[in-house]
Formats: C-alpha cells, sequence, structure tokens
C-alpha cells in the first residue's frame, strides 16, 4: 500500500537534492567550520553559501541569517533577545492562535513577572486588527504574531501590523515557520524586526532553523557558548543540516510559483471533492487567506482520531486538532479560539500538501475518506442520519 | 501516536455490536460532545436477567470506541449480577490494556453500564452532587474521592487519567491535589495564599534570601550582590564583582536573582539592576 502524505504543515520529506547536499558533508566536509586548517574552511564555505541562499528566498543579507537548532529555538531566542534588550519593558503582545513554541513561552513569561495579551480572532481565524492596534503600550517589549497559522493555514497581514508597530518603535517578531517557501517573504519591504524559520517544513532536514535578525535589532544570544553565528548562537554548526536547509530554501524559490498554482489547485480539488461529498462538513479559516496547501476541515459529530487512524488503514496521513490526538482533553486552541463549535471542533481534519502530491493521490482520497465518516458517524450517538441538522453553516 | 495493544485496534476497527438495541430494557447515556466523548449503552434482557441482546453507540477515540466494543461483547450471555461486576479495570484488561492517559474512555464504559442497570431496575439516577471541582469538565469533588477509592489513585494525572478532572485550564489542580491528601490520609492542605508583608518584613526576607540563597552562589564565580532599594514589588540591586562585567548579567538577574526572591519572598517580584 502506497503512502499518501498529506500532512506537510507537520514535516515534509527532504528533497533528493537536499539530500545530495547534505552526504558530503557528513562523509567529504566533516571539519568543523572554526578550526583553522583549509581542510575545515570548505565546512565554512558551505555554511556561507547556506547562508546566502537563505537570505536570497528572504532578499535579506546573509549576516541577518542565525542558524539555530529548529523553529522553537528560534522563536525562544527571538522572545529572550526582545526582552532582555528592553528590560523596564514587561508586556509582550501575540495572539490566541499561536504555534505552542510562543503560547507556552507566553505562559511561562506570564508566570514570571510578564503581562502577556493575546490577540483574539474572528470566526475565519483572522485577527482583531482594532484589538491589535488597542493593546500596543509603550510597555510593550515585543510582538510576536505568526505568518501563517499552521492549523489552518490562514495568513496574517504581517508588512501592515509590522509598519504600525515600528512606529511605536516595539520589536516585531514573526513565526513564519510556516509561510516560508509557501508564500513570497519579502525582508526588504516590511518592518519585521525578528523572523523564525524551519528546515524541516520546507523539504529540508529536521533539526535545523534559523532566524532573521534585521541589521541593527538589539540582540543577545539565547545559547550562550561559542563565537558561532558571529557570537549570536553557541555551539558547533550543524554544517549537514544548514547546507540541507540552504539547499531547501533555494529549491522553495524556485518551486513556488508551482506551490502557489499546481498545488494550490490540488488543494482546491481535495476540499472541493470532500466537502461536496461529505453532509455537515465545513472548512475552517479564511480559504482567501491561506496558505496554498492547507485545507482544514470539520466532519461534525465524529472524533478525529477516530478519523485518522481509519485513514492511515487506507494509507492516508494527515493531522487533527482532536483532543484525542494532542495529547491533551482538549480540542485545537486555534479552533476554539475561532469559535468552532465542540460538534466540529473534535471531528477536525488538516491535509497539508506539497509539490510531491499528485491529482490522483487527491481523487484516492476523495473517494475512500466519504466511507470512512460515514462509518464513524453511524457509530455517533449524535448523528441521526441524512436528517442531522449540520450546526456550522457554510 | 498512542502506543494501542492489537486487541485495541482489532475492537476499533471492526467494533462489535454497534447499534441501539430496539425496545430497550436498559439504556445508559454518559459523555458529552463538549467533553470530546460520549456513549449510549442499551440492553435486553429474558426472563432470567440474562443479557441477549446488547448495543453501543460512541462518539470518540480508538480508545472510546474500543472499550465499549470489548464492554459489549463481555455483558453479552451474562447475568445482569454478574455484568453488574464489570469495572474499568476488567475492560483494559480484556483489550490488554490501554495507555495511561485513555483510561477515562474505559471508566465510560463502567459508568454507562451502571447507568443502563439503574435504568432497568427502575433506581432514579442521581443527579451528581457533591460542590464541582474541575469546571472545564464538569467533575465534582464526589467522583473524584470516588476515583481515588475505586482506583487507588495519588497523583492529579492519575485523577486526569481516568475522569479527566484537572484536564483542562489547571486551575482546580490544587483542590483536587487536597482531596488526594485527604483520601491518602494526610492533613489537609492550608490553602496557602502569601501573607500580605510588611516593607519591614518584606526587605528582611529578600536580605535573608541574599545571604542564604543567591550570593554563595555568585560569589563561586567571582562576583556579589547588594540590595539598593524596594518600591513596592520592585527591587533595585547592583550587581558587583565579576558579575557587574558580565555579558550574561540579565540572565542572571532575571533566571537565577528573581526567580529566587519570587520563590522565596513574594511572587511578584521583579528586580531590577541599578548601576
Amino acid at each position: 500500500m502506497n503512502t499518501i502524505y498529506f500532512d506537510n504543515n507537520a514535516t515534509t520529506c527532504a528533497a533528493p537534492e537536499v539530500v545530495d547536499e547534505m552526504l558530503p558533508m557528513l562523509t567529504e566536509f566533516y571539519g568543523n567550520p572554526s578550526s583553522m586548517y583549509k581542510f575545515a574552511k570548505k565546512a565554512g564555505d558551505r555554511i556561507h553559501e547556506a547562508r546566502q541562499r537563505l537570505a536570497d528566498i528572504l532578499n535579506a543579507m546573509p549576516e541577518e541569517i542565525v542558524f539555530t537548532s529548529c523553529g522553537t529555538e528560534s522563536d525562544s531566542t527571538a522572545i529572550w533577545a526582545a526582552i532582555r534588550a528592553n528590560p523596564e519593558k514587561r508586556h509582550i503582545l501575540t495572539t490566541r492562535v499561536e504555534h505552542s513554541a510562543i503560547k507556552n513561552m507566553g505562559e511561562y513569561l506570564s508566570h514570571n513577572g510578564y503581562k502577556v495579551t493575546y490577540v483574539p480572532v474572528d470566526s475565519r481565524g483572522n485577527l482583531d486588527l482594532d484589538y491589535f492596534y488597542d493593546h500596543l503600550t509603550n510597555d510593550t517589549a515585543i510582538v510576536s504574531i505568526m505568518w501563517a497559522n499552521n492549523e489552518t493555514g490562514v495568513t496574517f497581514p504581517i508588512e501592515e501590523l509590522a509598519q504600525k508597530v515600528k512606529q511605536r518603535g516595539i520589536v516585531f517578531h514573526t513565526d513564519a515557520v510556516q509561510a516560508v517557501g509557501k508564500i513570497p517573504i519579502d525582508m526588504s519591504k516590511n518592518n519585521v524586526d525578528m523572523l523564525s524559520l524551519s528546515g524541516h517544513k520546507l523539504h529540508g532536514p529536521k533539526g535545523v532553523g534559523a532566524l532573521y535578525v534585521r541589521k541593527g535589532t538589539k540582540f543577545s544570544p539565547f545559547l550562550i557558548g561559542g563565537h558561532q553565528e558571529s557570537g549570536r548562537r553557541g555551539g558547533t554548526e550543524n554544517t549537514a543540516s544548514i547546507a540541507g536547509l540552504g539547499k531547501a530554501a533555494q529549491l522553495a524559490a524556485v518551486h513556488m510559483e508551482e506551490e502557489n498554482t499546481r498545488v494550490r489547485k490540488l488543494r482546491d480539488s481535495l476540499e472541493t471533492g470532500l466537502i461536496d461529498r461529505i453532509p455537515c462538513s465545513i472548512i475552517n479559516g479564511d480559504t482567501k487567506n491561506r496558505l496554498p496547501n492547507t485545507t482544514n476541515i470539520s466532519f461534525e459529530y465524529i472524533e478525529g482520531e477516530s478519523i485518522l487512524l481509519m485513514m492511515d488503514e487506507l494509507g492516508i496521513c494527515a493531522s487533527s486538532g482532536s483532543a484525542c490526538t494532542s495529547g491533551s482533553l482538549e480540542p485545537s486552541h486555534v479552533l476554539r479560539a475561532m469559535g468552532v463549535p465542540f460538534t466540529a471542533a473534535h471531528g477536525s481534519v488538516r491535509f497539508s500538501l506539497s509539490i510531491y502530491n499528485t491529482q490522483e493521490e487527491v481523487d484516492y482520497v476523495i473517494e475512500k475518506l466519504p466511507p470512512v465518516i460515514e462509518r464513524l458517524r453511524a457509530m455517533s450517538p449524535f448523528w441521526k442520519g441524512p436528517e442531522t441538522e449540520c450546526e456550522i453553516k457554510s | 501516536m498512542w502506543e494501542y495493544s492489537d486487541k485495541v485496534k482489532e475492537h476499533f476497527l471492526n467494533p462489535r455490536n454497534v447499534g441501539v438495541v430496539e425496545n430497550a430494557d436498559g439504556i445508559g447515556e454518559v459523555g458529552s460532545m463538549s467533553c470530546g466523548d460520549a456513549l449510549k449503552l442499551t440492553f435486553k434482557l429474558d426472563e432470567n436477567e440474562i443479557i441477549t441482546d446488547v448495543k453501543f453507540q460512541t462518539f470518540g477515540c480508538a480508545s472510546a470506541i474500543a472499550s465499549s466494543s470489548a464492554l459489549t461483547e463481555m455483558m453479552i450471555g451474562k447475568t445482569l449480577s454478574e455484568a453488574e461486576k464489570i469495572t474499568n479495570d476488567d475492560i483494559v484488561a480484556f483489550l490488554g490494556g490501554l495507555p495511561k492517559e485513555k483510561m477515562h474512555c474505559s471508566v465510560m464504559g463502567q459508568e454507562a453500564l451502571e447507568k443502563a442497570i439503574a435504568c432497568y431496575r427502575g433506581v432514579p439516577v442521581e443527579e451528581k452532587e457533591g460542590e464541582i471541582v474541575c469546571e472545564c469538565f464538569g467533575v465534582t469533588d464526589l467522583e473524584i474521592q470516588r476515583a481515588l477509592k475505586e482506583h487507588n489513585l495519588s497523583a492529579v494525572e492519575d485523577v486526569t487519567n481516568y475522569i479527566k478532572a484537572g484536564g483542562g485550564c489547571g486551575k482546580c489542580h490544587e483542590r483536587i491535589q487536597e482531596l488526594i491528601n485527604e483520601f491518602k490520609g494526610h492533613e489537609p492542605v492550608i490553602d496557602k495564599k502569601p501573607e500580605k508583608l510588611s516593607n519591614i518584613k518584606k526587605i528582611k526576607l529578600i536580605e535573608e534570601t541574599l545571604e542564604r540563597e543567591i550570593k554563595p552562589a555568585l560569589k563561586k564565580d567571582g562576583g556579589d550582590i547588594e540590595l539598593v532599594d524596594v518600591d513596592g514589588s520592585k527591587i533595585f540591586v547592583k550587581l558587583q564583582g565579576a558579575c557587574s562585567s558580565c555579558s550574561a548579567a540579565q540572565i542572571t538577574l532575571k533566571e537565577f536573582v528573581e526567580k529566587k526572591l519570587c520563590e522565596f519572598v513574594s511572587p511578584d517580584l521583579v528586580v531590577e539592576e541599578v548601576s
């Protein structure tokens, strides 16, 4: 049975070209870039090249790129850097729908002397901009707003927000882990101070990420150690993964158009095919301001983990915002923030595609999923057959 | 991903006795949409009170469906008094185990069975009594006490795994711990709200904490610290020795000094450096 991988917001396969780029770093160019001999310089050169490639996709300067181990480290680094740079400021502004890397950091800081404000979203997952502007204060040390939501794919107007924040002299960070490589980002045309990204979300390897730090931004390292990354992140460089990330960024730039045309079309085809065939199903999130590869669909009156496990039996990989899959007892904080009712929040499934997916795979899911939903609904005490009233309306 | 036994997978993928028994003698419904799982259990008896037919409908995860399916298998052919003895532990054993975080699925089965039998006997199911402890999942102190007793639980996490209490916002953890302590025969926990400190008491406590907890650690690295002033919850200090020129001074101040003072003096304290 073939695996149909529709969970690319969770992680992606490393592109074959990325693997080819990485292998020599483990076998041939394995020197420590900090060493003094020519042999080590070869590794250093590859890091230099990767930094340039990553800068190119962001239209940034290579010296504005700090390599890290993952998106979470990049997020933590950005938050700590901002609050250390402004020790007198004790307020943080973020959203109610952030990834746990920011959400839990906010919770931690709120228990440690900081006031954290979470900007709400509407039923489509769009930010309440009035609330956002009303809660910027002179005490705000940092604003951290994700570029694209990992569960719904909904994108936020980061350029507009960053411009307003800049006018107030406040540090602006964005967790762009889901956005980089999927939609164009031009750092020369926005006022974002720091931006987080992750290698494994754009067909690079796991265990490597980066933080863009705009030149002139006050910065202090999160990992304190050696002089690596110009003193901004201690620790021997993960040369193979950094080279892989550089290559992945280069490829993402090449595939950006395909991502926004062919992949978008596949996503739309999947979405329409399922919504048309399955009653009481609805798309979660704004369908206009959204990543081209992501759809989040709720199937009312059944539970997400059951859907995923039955899909798994058919070789289909996806994610759910249900309580049972998250390891908690409550459904996705993103869907609840949007006001998605429990009937639907527990039965949400996220499909996230990539350039490696095909129409045949989409057709297979469209064919196989409706009977799964039907079967689970037949077991549900809340499903009364075709006459069941849908709680959610399009 | 959860580690499910083969038997759980088998009962999830091929559940037995799905549906509703027509003209059922007993009906038990537990759970709700908002809780994330629900079970409706219906059965029919013959003249000897032997269960001849039993069916379930479940809204929930693989564990919930498998637990419900297993329960029906265990019930069928038993007399009512035999079925009455089935516990959630029996359901778990039948399935070859469940992840600890999923124990509440088996508890749901036991509760549905109790309700269905009570329904048959015409015993009114008592509305929840006692004081609501967990508002997220509507769990009372009596229900927690019952779970503690029946399963000999000893940690908040266990209570959450079995009956969900404490699995939401977490505000009730302290109260659950109190109930655990009472059950274990400990002294009831006294509400440890920090007393309002007078300025003199606060300064004295700060100085004691600096001397006992903070200075020895700083001195090991050639540094030191001096209390300069206290203004409400703000504490002004001066770093000395190696600390005064250390690039990580702000981290030391926030991550070590401030945390220690919050721990030993008052949780709302903010430490600031003066030059």
